[in-house]
């Protein structure tokens, strides 16, 4: 566990250049909001959560359940320097045969803990392992991300109103709160606000930080497993964070920079 | 037992009750339908294994999913139209890319709903349900089978389907006939034309064949069960031996074990089909006999389906 958040901050800014190199090999992929999730990506596997790469299936392991899927350059990066996988093979993200699917798939990695990509599937499995956690009287905890897309999917207000309603206090939510959505701002596609009080209304506790603070994020989920409901975590996030160009930008959800962009933000993120 | 007439749906029910005291990481779940898919004497002798979702079928297939990722085996429980009516996405992503132990056991399906009309009678899952990699289709024909259904797929690991009736059925299997997934039942034996039946039709179908004896045509009845895996060796074997098929299933023609097996026998051994299923149309309300004579799913439509196909050899 890393405690230093100079040193976190450090590992952060690493995953942000691996981000940035393994899109631009892809030739696609998503970089903003792989960007912005990297500090929630370091937080939980440098300090936050109980996990151990040689034994990706440890039982008493805490489990993290991304459901925004195309953010997976910042998990696998994450991953990579936590030790469950070689770093060199991060090039070969949305390569044919690659465990690095353009989106994650369980099958052929399964230390992901489960496939994810279609927005709204995944808070309802992270719910799931909640409850069997809970009755096997496992004491782990459940991460899950989801993003703004993801609420607008009705799947994702039946698991939370389905968590509220069971008082599912070992899953925590932090929203990738980073404003865009494929098409533009998610105040123009789809509003969601206000947000914290529809959590509220649906018997979650909710904390709200600015996500892209390595120091707020592991308070946030410190105080949030004390609480008994089911918390989340909004987490105000800039996509593109650390690449000028890309910030707050969403038509860099899904596009990957040319080999200039790509040159000059790495130029960027490596001073 | 029970008595004769009796549905799949509560050949489950019994199942699962069953099985429940020694299968212990068995959790089963429903979606505000305990009663009406059988589950609710599970329910009360075993609440905490036991997860009501209200009427919230996505969530539900991703709690299974969840469940069945932290090692559980998880049934979820609804009508034919909801699962897989509304979570298409789910059933594929959570539960067959993840490649998970859940099992999706549907009620109501086909068109013996009866009364409730074309808005809950399932005709298109079987289609839905085999075009899934990773996923098992199983569509018993009573109470007897359902209740073996149920015990093997919960004695196998992975995604499957059960497809069950609300209706009751006269039941046509024995005890002692064995159950085995992937491998149909060959029931009569006759020489001329096979009917292939899944479901309730599988009575139909017989009631069909002996119709056809009055006439001396000797058809053979298989009751396909499991939809997906086909039994291919004994479907070609019958193809070769009586070369004119007909299919009989309570589903739309487009997609279900008629297209199934017309894939498998264009493949491999070419002979004259004829599918009795419904023909690209909604059902409707009324008996479940006028509805089998109506959408021509009656012994009458089998035998005549039968004489036109051997005419085509």
């Amino acid at each position: 566990m890393v405690k230093d958040i100079k040193k976190l901050e450090k590992i952060a800014q690493q995953l942000r250049i691996e981000i940035i190199k393994m899109i631009t090999n892809a030739g696609s992929g998503h970089p903003a909001g792989s960007l912005g999730i990297a500090d929630v990506m370091t937080a939980l596997y440098f300090n936050v959560m109980k996990h151990d790469p040689k034994k990706p299936k440890w039982n008493k392991r805490d489990r993290l359940i991304l459901s925004n899927g195309h953010v997976c350059p910042a998990r696998y990066a994450a991953m990579a320097y936590a030790g469950y996988f070689p770093k060199k093979e991060l090039m070969n993200l949305r390569k044919f045969g690659s465990k690095l699917q353009g989106h994650p798939s369980y099958t052929d990695f399964p230390a992901i803990e489960s496939s994810s990509g279609p927005l709204g599937l995944n808070l309802s499995i992270a719910i799931g392992q909640a409850l069997a956690l809970k009755m096997d009287k496992n004491p782990a905890t459940v991460y899950c991300v989801t993003s703004d897309g993801d609420h607008n999917e009705g799947n994702t207000w039946e698991a939370i109103m389905f968590a509220g309603n069971r008082k599912i206090n070992n899953l925590i939510n932090i929203i990738d709160r980073n404003h865009i959505q494929l098409s533009g701002k998610t105040k123009n596609i789809m509003p969601l606000e206000p947000l914290k009080e529809k959590y509220l209304a649906f018997n979650w506790s909710v904390i709200v930080i600015n996500g892209n603070k390595i120091s707020e994020i592991i308070k946030a989920c410190e105080r949030a497993k004390k609480i008994k409901k089911p918390v989340a975590i909004i987490a105000n996030i800039i996509p593109g964070r650390g690449v000028s160009f890309m910030e707050g930008k969403s038509e860099w959800h899904g596009k990957a920079p040319k080999k200039e962009q790509a040159e000059q933000a790495l130029k960027q993120l490596t001073r | 037992m029970k008595e004769k007439n009796t549905s799949t749906r509560e050949g489950f029910g019994e199942a699962i009750f069953e099985i429940a005291k020694k299968k212990k990481d068995l959790i089963v779940l429903t979606a505000d339908l305990r009663e009406s898919t059988k589950v609710d004497k599970f329910a009360k002798k075993y609440p905490s294994r036991f997860i009501e979702c209200g009427v919230a079928e996505q969530n539900m297939i991703g709690l299974a999913a969840g469940l069945a990722l932290a090692g559980k085996t998880a049934v979820t429980t609804s009508f034919g139209v909801f699962t897989p009516g509304r979570t298409l996405d789910q059933i594929k992503i959570n539960v067959c890319y993840n490649d998970v132990d859940v099992k999706i056991v549907a009620t109501h399906c086909g068109i013996n709903v009866g009364k409730d009309g074309a808005t809950h009678q399932a005709l298109t899952d079987i289609a839905v349900m085999r075009t899934m990699p990773n996923m098992t289709v199983i569509s018993p024909c009573d109470f007897i089978e359902a209740k073996k259904a149920t015990k093997a797929i919960l004695g196998m690991k992975g995604p499957c389907y059960l497809r069950l009736g609300r209706a009751k059925m006269r039941i046509v299997t024995k005890e002692k006939d064995r159950f085995e997934i992937g491998k149909a039942n060959v029931l009569m034996k006759g020489k001329d034309a096979t009917i292939i039946a899944t479901g309730y039709m599988v009575e139909k179908a017989l009631k069909a064949a002996f119709l056809l004896k009055k006439d001396k045509i000797h058809a053979s009845v298989i009751n396909c069960h499991t939809i997906k895996p086909l039994d291919k060796k004994t479907i070609i074997e019958y193809a070769k031996k009586t070369k004119a098929i007909v299919t009989a299933e309570e589903h739309e023609v487009n997609g279900g074990l008629g297209g199934a097996i017309a894939e498998l026998l264009s493949n491999n051994f070419p002979v004259p089909i004829e599918f009795i299923a419904v023909k690209d149309k909604f059902g409707q309300s009324g008996t479940i006999d006028e509805l089998y004579k109506h959408y021509e799913l009656d012994e009458n439509s089998i035998t005549k389906a039968v004489k036109n196909c051997i005419k085509r050899k």
